[in-house]
């Protein structure tokens, strides 16, 4: 079974993450220095025993914490479980000239001369069978010992030197048993201090350094399940504003709250919400109303959004109908039933800004993704394919003709023809991601991550 | 390899584990970091030891922490105060580590060393250090140099100084929220070692500019340091630089700046003297008493009685009582639980006539609350309002409420009122209690829930502590014993226990003569767990009771049960006889 790319992460200096479910490994790619590695596969199946649920084994979101000595921090959630990690490199070591010789160790009688020495000279401690350290008995310094005042020049402290360092990706903390339900998103706050971490029906802050309790700060649970009428589908922190943080609704609506208003953020500031046009209601209205990603834009003044048709570029200042509307796959529009059929309209796309804040993207079928102009006047709108084609070279669309698709194709993509009304909805681009300073994105589609330089 | 002598091997073995794979042995030679440089002795500590715990730094945060706790203390080891900045290299690179709760250890190490440094030291090697650190490329060391400049300045030359406020300044003005956190937290202890006339130019500034800080997570920080920048400047200074800031923190948009102004409110009353508490600060205070979110009224609940003591009885009639009446009907519980666990503390604060009059209502009110905790938190003041009214003006109140709690559905709720049934014996009285409350505290012997019985068994040994054997043997113990024909092995497990807690204090002979005879009787139970028990009690009361009781009663009892079939019961019985024999030795 292949594997599928669940995330893609761009860090503030520009290293990006890609998680993949299945192995519940992550990958992270330097690009500032041009290198690729895996750095853990961890984890096994996990099951939550409370809810007789299994746990599936796929990381939904990344997020970058704040970098310290040389060493990067990163949050990663799957379904109920978030976990912050250190990525550092690390120098291994090796120990020598030890006083005692580790394999004539057995000098009062302890079985630990039995163990298996690991290094040249170093030793390893002995194991019990399960893995622990056999508890062993150091024969206690005798009372009467006198310690000469110039010290015993026979005791000397080892010798360790490092030959070549690893890149390793230690937990360093879990944080557990907070959510009733999947957890969809998880963003750190400006204080560098908090994080929330949301699901369907609730909103969870924490503190990065206390593992154990977290406040809910919203809850949409109604007490009847039966009238759950929508559910939180993504969350974010404003990037400056310590106190204010959106999520979005599968109703289509964006909330905004401060949470200096109140210890519990259930009223929102702000709704932003787009009056659908009369008479256009049908069946698939309120499905392809869904928000699937939110993202905050130009230093928190916008809010871009994405939901199953569209991306919109909402002004926080405006909460009747978004500033720009960008049609990422219209062509789809007839299809909503076929779509509906084999439940691709529920795919979540995520989106993107570029790091100016001059480009949104978002991905769609057949491995394409749209960049498009945010600012007022640009009409720029390019389609552009994930493959591994030599010709994935980026073709800016003629501006004026917008809606023209698939101009851009690899010769030998595999699953999908040109034109023939055929579209792939198996090779899906949920997942991308802009460096924050470059112009890069990078796309996770099905087991393969692309970079495209614009 | 060299072989050791026999002496030296458990130190040799100490010192390479220094480097051992397994965290668990890296960590006791940490800990026993003293005795390794005993051994080197002082010379070769400083050489070696010191530099090689520089450089390994590379391991495991318990590793690190017992590190920097274990490096604060290890000046005797280097040889004295005029080497100790050799400790500083292994601290500072401690400093860095990403880890809060080390670098927190490294930084009380550093102060801890750097207070006892010679003054030459400190501008040679100390001040050094916190301006590296201040100027570190990672916020973790910049975090780390705000704990350390109240220990750097004091010996400081004029120069220097002006250096490491400026320091200080770009510290409190870094982009890293986290460390303007740092710089607010420290700033009080920094404050404190400045000269009054910087203190008064510089340092309200750096203050006045975290107090306008963007993130509520630094104003609120700074709300401490109004207190403790209060304290040291003179009273005029401090109400036209301190004073403002309260009043407008108790305004502030941020429902978590104002939680901390409520939460200490008090603190600062003190720093800015009577009058203006009583212009400015009351009218702050009952702002926060009906501020619209709860988080902010249950601090200011919690602390009324405090801010009540530090006012006069005549204001806080006037202005804080009326409040308090609002918030003993307040929409949250948890406001009402906050008001009702300091409330009766005000009692003696208004006075007798007072409490009567505006008070006791209140006090009723919240016995009838709704919620449990808010009944405890009164019944557990109890003696507070004793003093001053009496009991019997509560006592009629106070009954339904207890009754209601004891038969209360969530067992934690009757395990509190348990807890507190002594104290409300000791206030109410012998004869208030057997009326009332007797019947009670057995019915809890019979309770669902393990904790439950429990408890009321030692309740029953505090009541007899609190009324005396007499009482005791007329009021508890028969009923005790006759619970012990229940058909449930369990309950007749809470008696035992019962009668073990009782047996000490009611004293040899009445334990001899109403209580071992059930006891040996129960050494006949069918269930063995009993029986066992029954060994482990006879045990328990071989001190109590006579020799001749032992060999006579509780010996051939045991004997009888170190027979049993069951493994356990002849176990525990032989544990007893052992017991016994060294009784009998003695």
């Amino acid at each position: 079974m292949a594997q599928v790319a669940s995330v893609a992460s761009f860090g503030s200096s520009g290293q990006l993450t890609l998680g993949y479910n299945k192995l519940n490994s992550l990958w992270g790619i330097h690009l500032v220095r041009r290198t690729s590695r895996t750095l853990r596969s961890s984890s096994c199946r996990k099951f939550d025993y409370l809810k007789s649920l299994e746990i599936e084994e796929k990381i939904n979101k990344i997020r970058w914490c704040q970098t310290a000595n040389g060493a990067r921090f990163l949050l990663s959630t799957n379904d109920k479980t978030i976990k912050l990690w250190k990525v550092s490199e690390k120098k291994l070591k090796n120990v020598s000239n030890l006083n005692v010789d580790p394999s004539v160790r057995h000098g009062n009688g302890n079985l630990v001369g039995s163990s298996p020495v690991q290094s040249p000279k170093g030793y390893a401690p002995p194991r019990s069978i399960n893995g622990g350290a056999v508890r062993r008995t150091l024969p206690p310094i005798s009372s009467d010992f006198v310690f000469p005042p110039g010290g015993i020049p026979s005791l000397h402290l080892p010798t360790v030197w490092s030959h070549e360092t690893a890149l390793v990706a230690r937990c360093r903390r879990v944080y557990a048993n907070a959510h009733a339900y999947h957890i969809n998103s998880i963003s750190n706050n400006s204080d560098c201090e908090t994080y929330i971490s949301a699901d369907d029906l609730r909103i969870n802050l924490w503190n990065l350094e206390v593992s154990d309790q977290s406040f809910n700060i919203v809850d949409i649970k109604p007490v009847n399940m039966e009238d759950l009428t929508e559910v939180i589908t993504s969350a974010e922190f404003h990037p400056s504003h310590c106190n204010m943080l959106a999520y979005s609704s599968s109703k289509g609506t964006i909330r905004l709250i401060d949470m200096r208003q109140s210890a519990l953020c259930d009223r929102h500031a702000k709704l932003f919400e787009e009056q659908e046009a009369p008479g256009s209601r049908s069946f698939f209205t309120e499905i392809i109303a869904s928000i699937s990603d939110i993202k905050f834009a130009r230093g928190g003044r916008y809010i871009l959004s994405r939901d199953y048709m569209t991306l919109k570029l909402w002004d926080v200042n405006m909460e009747a109908a978004p500033v720009a509307t960008f049609k990422v796959h219209e062509y789809l529009r007839p299809k909503l039933c076929d779509l509906y059929e084999n439940d691709s309209i529920f795919d979540k796309f995520e989106c993107c800004l570029s790091g100016d804040g001059q480009r949104v993207a978002t991905g769609s079928y057949s491995n394409l993704f749209r960049v498009f102009g945010a600012v007022p006047g640009s009409e720029e709108a390019s389609t552009l394919e994930a493959s591994k084609s030599p010709n994935r070279r980026l073709v800016q669309t003629p501006t004026k003709s917008g809606n023209r698709l698939f101009n851009v194709r690899g010769g030998d993509s595999p699953g999908s023809e040109i034109n023939g009304g055929q579209y792939d909805f198996t090779s899906k681009l949920l997942h991308l991601a802009w460096h924050p300073v470059a112009n890069v994105i990078a796309c996770a589609a099905s087991n393969s991550l692309y970079m495209y330089y614009a | 390899m060299a072989m050791v002598d026999e002496p030296l091997y458990p130190i040799a073995i100490l010192i390479d584990e220094l480097k051992n794979d397994d965290i668990q042995l890296r960590l006791n030679s940490i800990r026993r970091l003293s005795t390794i440089a005993r051994a080197l002795g002082e010379d070769r500590t400083r050489k070696e030891l010191i530099p090689f715990l520089s450089e390994n730094n590379d391991d495991d945060d318990e590793v690190l922490l017992a590190m920097a706790e274990e490096l604060g203390s290890f000046i005797p080891h280097v040889g004295g105060v005029e080497h100790a900045h050799v400790l500083l290299p292994p601290l500072e690179t401690l400093c860095t580590v990403e880890e809060t709760v080390v670098r927190d250890k490294a930084v009380e190490s550093l102060c801890k060393i750097g207070s006892q440094m010679k003054e030459r030291d400190v501008v040679d090697w100390f001040i050094p250090l916190v301006k590296r650190l201040g100027a570190g490329e990672w916020f973790t060391a910049r975090v780390s140099a705000c704990g350390l400049f109240h220990i750097a300045y004091p010996s400081a030359p004029d120069l220097l100084r002006a250096e490491l406020r400026s320091v200080y300044n770009q510290l409190c003005h870094d982009d890293m929220p986290m460390v303007r956190r740092s710089a607010g937290l420290n700033l009080g202890k920094f404050a404190a070692t400045v000269e009054p006339a910087n203190l008064k130019s510089d340092i309200m500034t750096f203050f006045k500019d975290l107090t306008q800080d963007d993130q509520d997570s630094v104003r609120l920080l700074s709300v401490e340091g109004c207190a403790a920048l209060g304290k040291l400047l003179e009273p005029a200074d401090c109400i036209t630089n301190i004073l403002p800031v309260i009043v407008s923190f108790s305004q502030d948009k941020s429902w978590r700046v104002r939680y901390m102004v409520a939460n200490q409110l008090y603190e600062l009353c003190e720093a800015v003297g009577p009058e203006p508490t009583r212009t400015e600060l009351v009218p702050a205070y009952v702002r926060l008493l009906r501020d619209n979110e709860a988080e902010v009224r249950i601090a200011a609940a919690g602390k009324v009685t405090k801010f009540c003591g530090i006012i006069s009885a005549q204001s806080a009639i006037q202005h804080i009582l009326p409040c308090v009446k609002d918030l003993s009907t307040d929409s949250s519980q948890h406001v009402r639980a906050a008001l009702a666990s300091v409330i009766m503390g005000m009692a003696p604060l208004l006075g007798k006539e007072a409490t009567i009059d505006q008070l006791l209502p209140i006090f009723l009110e919240l016995l009838k609350d709704e919620f449990p905790d808010v009944r405890l938190n009164i019944i557990s003041k109890l003696d507070q309002v004793n003093k001053v009214i009496g009991i019997d003006l509560l006592s009629q109140s106070l009954l339904p409420a207890i009754v209601e709690l004891a038969g209360d559905k969530h067992w934690r709720v009757r395990l509190a009122i348990i807890e507190y049934i002594p104290l409300l014996a000791s206030q109410l009285g012998v004869d208030f209690f057997d009326d009332k409350l007797g019947t009670l505290c057995m019915q809890w012997l019979g309770d669902k829930v393990y904790s439950i019985r429990e408890a009321a068994a030692n309740n029953l040994k505090r009541l007899a502590e609190e009324f005396g054997p007499e009482w005791a043997m007329q009021h508890i113990i028969p009923q005790v014993l006759e619970m012990i024909n229940n058909p449930h092995y369990l309950y007749r497990m809470t008696v035992l226990s019962a009668i073990s807690m009782l047996a000490p204090v009611v004293g040899a002979e009445v334990t001899c003569q109403t209580m071992l005879p059930v006891v040996i009787n129960a050494a006949k139970d069918r269930v063995p767990n009993i029986k066992f028990n029954v060994a482990k009690m006879l045990q328990s009361m071989i001190p109590i009771v006579d020799s001749t009781v032992v060999d006579q009663t509780i010996r051939p009892c045991l004997m009888e049960l170190n027979e049993d079939p069951d493994v356990d019961v002849r176990f525990f019985a032989n544990q007893a006889l052992l017991a016994c024999e060294q009784v009998m030795c003695a």
